[in-house]
């Protein structure tokens, strides 16, 4: 009963592939798959459609197979194509990651965390705490980091180093290239009232 | 055919032509056609021409402006040779769901043989507005070529042509008032396109590019906006960021218009208000759009022109309930809101507290293709809208749960509804509540909001909720039906009821010959029936052509199943079976 379209010269072969992944995973998102939800519809005609049902119990495998994953159905919802095609766009940039590398003064190597991962500014000092097993203590717009050894720094779009906590996340976020945890006596011209 | 010649026949005096008292208009051809000249809706100019044969003449004369919601109903010699003075075009081509993929690449609707009709009978042509129909670059061309006082080009939903028309329309068009790209599948191969508008091109009033995504040289484009002085309408793509708007704005503070461009750049304080200022400026803006990947941390720039917009556009901007709601805070005046289910019910509380004069909201979802996302709107965002604006005529309402017992007190908060399309993004989805069919929030629409003119159903539904769609509602004139009934009693009942029914748009649902069969004398009343997916046969459809020859029946077919048909559309149409129908469309 569904529509078995292929999407323009794509021979839809994901469609009948029975797989136990959810759809959706490895990013054929914008192409569909012809099963239609049918745990969820009790209705009698279902019976009545000879051929077709064949047809689709290839594909119904893997509907029933993993019950929370749902398969995509052409054209459903009824959202025009340049809409779909922009949250692809946007859906993409936001899972890939946003990894910056973060280096500490004196550490061998360095590290790489995930900024898009955090909310704020408390997670991310959190996370690299825990990251550097160390403490950075508080932001106050005029002492820094005060009381702590080190104060989380970051170079921004034009290579300027900056400390970490003065502007709004989503600010950082789109200008922070790299962080570094400054130490002690170097963090003093940061605002580190050691 | 030259209008003069109609005119002298009225000036002989009535001895010549003693028809001329005894007709019933009793008035002279020229006092018809300056009455019927200040009619504007093609409706009334329709029932005008029904009248008698002089006034069918008269209408015919005066007409300036054809709207055609069917390209195939009728032909280019046809409206060439009842309409001679025609200014403005306005042409449909594809059927509705070609939208959402139901309709294969090269179907037809092409505009080319339309416009080389145009340009042999009205080569004064001005206006032309297609949504839905094919158009390549060499039309493009064509038309930039043979239409010295061509004006306006709006063109939606459209395939087939690169940025390299819009180039061919930009360097030719010497009077261009409006150029209005809208959402079409095209090959946007560079934004060269903006720098072809000559030096000396002052006329633009309304530009739109907000969906081609290459990038157009801004330098050009400043000097575009600065030297059109009447530009009304700016909508620019994500390529234009927040300075760059800027300083566009200062050029255009005259803009009723604006579609924003990229709203996420890092900008120093100082630029920040700039910004702000060159939008309280601006004050005449009313509708605001665009505000791609809109950070939260820039939206108080536009408070300044908030308080008078009354059509403010998100759908592109993922804002969280809190950002959102901040916003709207600011935007009493707003009678036109979209936005996307990002903002959660949260956000649409914001709504019904703070625009009591909203008319029209479309919430539209995010992810979806995501169903086991725990996000998006549900029943509740949409009960305190219809709770806080009474005036509420216009909704679109994508969510993944709703109730009857919402809908019926939706529907009491807001009766005056002309369009309700209301889309529960998991098919089949009985109310959460109770888990019963949602038939009765659908029968409390039809009951309460008489005025409905467009319909969109969903959900978990039998025939009982096309038996009340059938019998109280008298105003529908679109239904659209996905997913939905039980048998061919559903569409049946439609089908006998409805009586202002015009287009039909059907797929999954299990309705065949006897429902297809059952409108029969209908279908030449409406403007179309779209049905996939359905149970309908060959057999069904041929027994329907062969009745009805004054339809065309096209019929899409099943891959693997030689008698079942997979997508037919049928129209009433003047001009006969199309002539350019692919291989894959079978005329019946």
């Amino acid at each position: 009963m569904e529509s078995i379209v292929a999407h323009e010269n794509d021979l839809n072969l994901k469609a009948t592939e029975l797989r136990l992944g959810l759809p959706g995973t490895d990013e054929s998102e914008k192409e569909s798959a012809s099963c239609t939800k049918n745990n969820k519809r009790s209705l009698p005609e279902c019976a009545e459609e000879s051929a077709k049902n064949d047809d689709l119990d290839a594909q119904h495998g893997d509907c029933e197979a993993a019950p929370a994953a749902k398969a995509q159905i052409v054209g459903w919802p009824p959202v025009r194509s340049y809409r779909k095609n922009s949250l692809q766009q946007k859906k993409a940039e936001a899972e890939t990651g946003f990894y910056v590398k973060v280096s500490m003064d004196g550490a061998p190597y360095l590290r790489k965390i995930d900024l898009k991962v955090y909310k704020g500014y408390p997670e991310l000092l959190k996370a690299l705490e825990y990251m550097f097993k160390l403490t950075i203590g508080e932001y106050s717009e005029r002492e820094g980091y005060r009381g702590s050894e080190y104060a989380p720094a970051y170079e921004d779009k034009d290579g300027d180093l900056m400390l970490v906590g003065d502007v709004p996340w989503e600010m950082f976020m789109s200008s922070c290239k790299k962080l570094r945890i400054m130490k002690g006596s170097e963090a003093r011209g940061l605002g580190c009232g050691v | 055919m030259d209008p003069n010649i109609k005119k002298t026949k009225n000036s002989a005096d009535s001895a010549n032509y003693p028809e001329a008292i005894q007709s019933p208009s009793q008035f002279p051809d020229e006092v018809l056609e300056k009455v019927l000249s200040m009619l504007h809706s093609h409706k009334d100019r329709s029932s005008v021409s029904l009248v008698c044969k002089d006034w069918y003449n008269a209408e015919r004369w005066s007409r300036t402006k054809i709207f055609i919601g069917n390209c195939y109903s009728v032909s280019p010699e046809i409206v060439a040779r009842r309409f001679p003075r025609i200014k403005s075009v306005t042409l449909k081509g594809k059927p509705r769901f070609s939208d959402f993929n139901l309709v294969p690449q090269n179907w037809g609707a092409n505009i080319h043989d339309w416009l080389v009709m145009f340009a042999k009978v009205y080569p004064l042509l001005e206006e032309l507005r297609l949504k839905r129909m094919t158009v390549s670059d060499e039309s493009l061309e064509f038309l930039a070529m043979s239409f010295p006082g061509f004006k306006a080009l709006s063109l939606l939903s459209c395939d087939g042509f690169s940025t390299d028309g819009l180039k061919s329309i930009a360097t030719h068009c010497k009077k261009l008032t409006e150029l209005d790209i809208q959402e079409n599948g095209i090959d946007d191969v560079s934004g060269s396109w903006l720098s072809a508008f000559p030096d000396n091109f002052t006329s633009l009033e309304i530009l739109n590019f907000a969906s081609l995504n290459s990038e157009v040289s801004f330098d050009a484009l400043e000097r575009l906006v600065s030297r059109c002085k009447s530009l009304k309408v700016l909508k620019v793509n994500k390529g234009i960021g927040l300075d760059q708007l800027q300083r566009l704005l200062v050029r255009a503070p005259q803009l009723m218009e604006l579609g924003t461009g990229s709203f996420q750049q890092e900008l120093m304080f100082r630029h920040c208000m700039e910004l702000e200022n060159a939008f309280r400026n601006c004050k005449n803006l009313q509708i605001l759009a665009g505000l791609w990947d809109a950070s939260y941390v820039y939206l108080h720039v536009l408070y300044p022109a908030c308080s008078s917009l009354t059509f403010l556009n998100l759908s592109y901007a993922t804002l969280r309930s809190d950002e959102f709601t901040k916003l709207i805070a600011h935007c009493p005046n707003l009678r036109c809101l979209w936005v996307l289910d990002t903002v959660e019910d949260k956000g649409l509380e914001a709504v019904g507290s703070c625009c009591p004069l909203l008319e029209e909201i479309r919430v539209f979802p995010a992810h979806p293709f995501d169903q086991d996302i725990n996000h998006g709107v549900t029943e509740s965002g949409f009960l305190a809208v219809s709770h806080g604006c009474r005036k509420l005529h216009y909704v679109l309402y994508f969510c993944q749960q709703m109730t009857n017992a919402a809908v019926a007190t939706i529907v009491q908060n807001c009766p005056d509804f002309t369009h309700f399309r209301l889309c529960i993004m998991n098919p089949g989805q009985p109310d959460y509540l109770t888990d019963e069919p949602m038939d009765e929030a659908f029968g409390a629409v039809v009951k309460t909001c008489t005025k409905l003119q467009r319909l969109a159903v969903s959900g978990l539904l039998t025939d009982l909720t096309f038996e009340y769609i059938g019998k109280y509602a008298k105003n529908l004139e679109t239904l659209s039906v996905a997913f939905a009934g039980r048998s061919d009693w559903g569409m049946q009942c439609v089908l006998g009821g409805c009586p202002k029914l015009r287009k039909l748009e059907i797929r999954d649902c299990p309705f065949g010959n006897a429902a297809l069969l059952s409108g029969l004398k209908k279908y030449e009343s409406m403007r179309s029936l779209w049905m996939s997916a359905c149970n309908v046969t060959m057999n069904g459809c041929r027994l329907l052509a062969k009745e009805m020859p004054r339809l065309n029946v096209e019929v899409m077919k099943d891959e693997e199943d030689d008698s079942h048909v997979d997508k037919v559309y049928v129209y009433r149409s003047v001009a006969g079976p199309r002539r350019d129908a692919p291989p894959f469309v079978l005329t019946l």
